[in-house]
């Protein structure tokens, strides 16, 4: 049987073109690059190729750019290394409640530490008020990190908004651009499809990663701006700047610069694709499956983002029955989440614990066609009326979107 | 390498399930599909709550004379374990002509992981779930025919009285994946406010690991 992927905001497939591309660099390319001989040093000008690739996609400097393990070790040396290193000048960092953990757990971390955190709440609708982030502000602040797209429920914060805020806040009490508060953002999930323009959007760190850009995995990447510093993590050789040291991951940087430019190459076209596909997918579930509730702002969204609640039936059961007739998805229920609780981000919406339980997160690619939905769409129904059938549940919905 | 069923989007983490689990998920046993009709049951019990993510639902008939429990049936809103563990259940209670109460008040939540060929560890506390939504229809049924006597008290011995922490709360941890004091403190959100109990507290851990996983 077919299996029909759409789980693309856990991880993708990597492109071929992106396998060829690495492959040199597993096989005869395998120097050093900080050798001195020549086969190293052929591996250092392909890596530093791959650094103003990259810098080229997001409008930075090479020397902007560092590679590292993955969106998470991004996160945490963004958010730990600018917090560390200008702890003596405040120790309150602001955040959303939306956040991957990845960046929750790591703040959370902070705050063991002793320091202030705010995590800011959204809207209803899964997006944050810049206004709400601005209150927070304080002469203690050193760090704001927003995230751009949620991994969750697909919805696109305003990085800009939030950015001019906090410039103008920095205006009005003396600070520089070299000076905190500094803003990150976890941009993951939005490199498939959203400009990366980091003068645009304002950002002072940006993270990606190359599991979700059709890249290889076990590859990260942080844009840190010049003149900004940062309490490393790890300590050992040169590389990166000191920030990130250890031999590089030849292939994988050259893979995710690939990756990077391939998909950010295609983000229109595709982002129209997906974006027709994902609101005819939406109008289609809502109108073949009574009480079926949208999460998150249905505009403000991914193009690749379909994040229903089915109400009265429970996720993981849905997964399972999903599961057997080639559809893999993912649900925000506590059953389908390590630590057996719902999730955070449903809850964040204002939702009750059953929308959490009861919801599913399908998210579409660049192998994802019309007919692949219509699937979907013709199966799911007789799912649900099943798992309905069983439920003693029948709960009202309180509000539609 | 055993294909995961079930992968967390945030860890990457999974678990397999039994062919069996697979089969009583797929194709439960003793669903009560249409409206009871009157007199079809002599009683029914609820559990659980849609915060949690479980709920269970059971209708008995009993033998009035051999106190055989003729016809179970059950809802359900939950994962599948909740379903297939309460599928199995129902079974094991009505097969072969039916227990009595007595003999299915015996069946404990490891008697029906073993008949399911095993549950993930994380997943033992949904088959909690039909052995407390039977109690409480028996419970019922005890109040409708006047046995009051026979009523089964979750009665709940207060272990920590500065903050009231009972033993059915270490219970309920343990069932969660509480293996020492930490893990209790971590899943009840509160920490120990009578240092006298402690010894107390570890001890119920114990008991109630011992009670659920057998180890």
């Amino acid at each position: 049987m077919k299996r029909i992927y759409l789980d693309y905001a856990a991880t993708t497939p990597i492109d071929p073109q992106v396998v060829q591309a690495m492959l040199p660099f597993l096989k005869q390319m395998f120097g050093n690059p900080s050798t001195l001989y020549s086969d190293g040093q052929l591996v250092n000008a392909a890596i530093k190729q791959a650094r103003t690739r990259a810098a080229k996609i997001i409008n930075s400097q090479a020397e902007e750019i560092i590679f590292c393990g993955s969106g998470t070790e991004s996160d945490n040396l963004a958010i730990l290394g600018v917090a560390r290193f200008y702890r003596n000048k405040g120790q309150h960092v602001i955040t959303t409640n939306i956040e991957h953990h990845a960046v929750l757990h790591t703040v959370e971390h902070l705050k063991k530490k002793d320091f202030a955190i705010d995590f800011v709440p959204v809207k209803s609708n899964g997006i944050v008020d810049p206004a709400d982030i601005l209150r927070k502000i304080k002469k203690e602040t050193t760090l704001i990190s927003v995230m751009y797209v949620n991994n969750e429920i697909g919805t696109i914060q305003p990085l800009r908004a939030i950015a001019k805020k906090i410039k103008e806040w920095k205006k009005r009490n003396n600070r520089s651009s070299n000076e905190p508060p500094f803003f990150h953002t976890d941009a993951c999930q939005a490199a498939g499809y959203l400009d990366l323009d980091v003068q645009k959007l304002g950002v002072d760190l940006l993270t990606l990663n190359g599991s979700k850009i059709y890249g290889p995995k076990g590859m990260g990447m942080l844009y840190l701006k010049k003149g900004i510093q940062l309490e490393p993590l790890m300590f050992g050789g040169g590389q990166e700047r000191k920030l990130r040291p250890g031999t590089e991951n030849t292939a994988g940087i050259i893979g995710f610069a690939t990756a990077l430019e391939l998909v950010q190459k295609k983000r229109a076209k595709e982002g129209q694709r997906l974006k027709k596909l994902r609101d005819y997918f939406i109008k289609e579930l809502i109108r073949r499956i009574p009480k079926v509730i949208i999460n998150g702002d249905p505009v403000k969204r991914s193009p690749n983002n379909v994040n229903i609640s089915i109400l009265d039936i429970e996720g993981e059961a849905v997964l399972l029955h999903l599961d057997k007739l080639g559809i893999e998805a993912s649900s925000g229920s506590a059953c389908d989440s390590e630590n057996l609780e719902p999730s955070h981000v449903i809850l964040a919406l204002g939702r009750p614990y059953e929308y959490a339980h009861g919801s599913l997160r399908f998210t579409m690619g660049q192998w994802t066609s019309k007919k692949d939905i219509d699937y979907v769409l013709k199966i799911l129904p007789p799912i649900v009326k099943k798992l309905r059938s069983i439920s003693p549940l029948d709960i009202k919905p309180k509000l539609y979107l | 390498m055993k294909k995961m069923d079930v992968v967390s989007q945030k860890t990457g983490q999974g678990w397999v399930y039994s062919k069996i689990v697979k089969d009583h998920f797929f194709h439960p046993r003793n669903l009560l599909l249409a409206e009871a009709k009157k007199g079809e049951f002599d009683a029914v019990g609820e559990v659980g709550s849609p915060a949690c993510g479980d709920v269970m639902k059971m209708w008995i008939k009993v033998d009035p004379q051999t106190e055989k429990i003729k016809k179970l049936k059950w809802r359900t809103f939950g994962c599948g374990s909740a379903i297939a563990a309460t599928s199995m259940f129902s079974v094991m209670v009505t097969e072969k002509g039916g227990m009595t109460i007595k003999q299915a008040l015996k069946i404990k939540p490891q008697d029906i992981i073993k008949r399911l060929g095993g549950l993930p560890d994380r997943k033992i506390h949904c088959s909690v779930l039909a052995d407390k939504a039977f109690h409480q229809t028996l419970n019922n049924y005890f109040r409708q025919t006047g046995q009051y006597q026979r009523i089964i008290t979750e009665g709940s011995r207060v272990i920590d009285r500065r903050l009231n922490i009972t033993e059915k709360d270490i219970e309920a941890a343990v069932l969660e994946g509480a293996k020492t004091i930490d893990d209790v403190q971590k899943i009840l959100k509160v920490g120990v406010g009578d240092p006298k109990a402690i010894p107390q507290i570890e001890e119920l851990i114990r008991f109630y690991t011992e009670k659920y996983y057998g180890k």
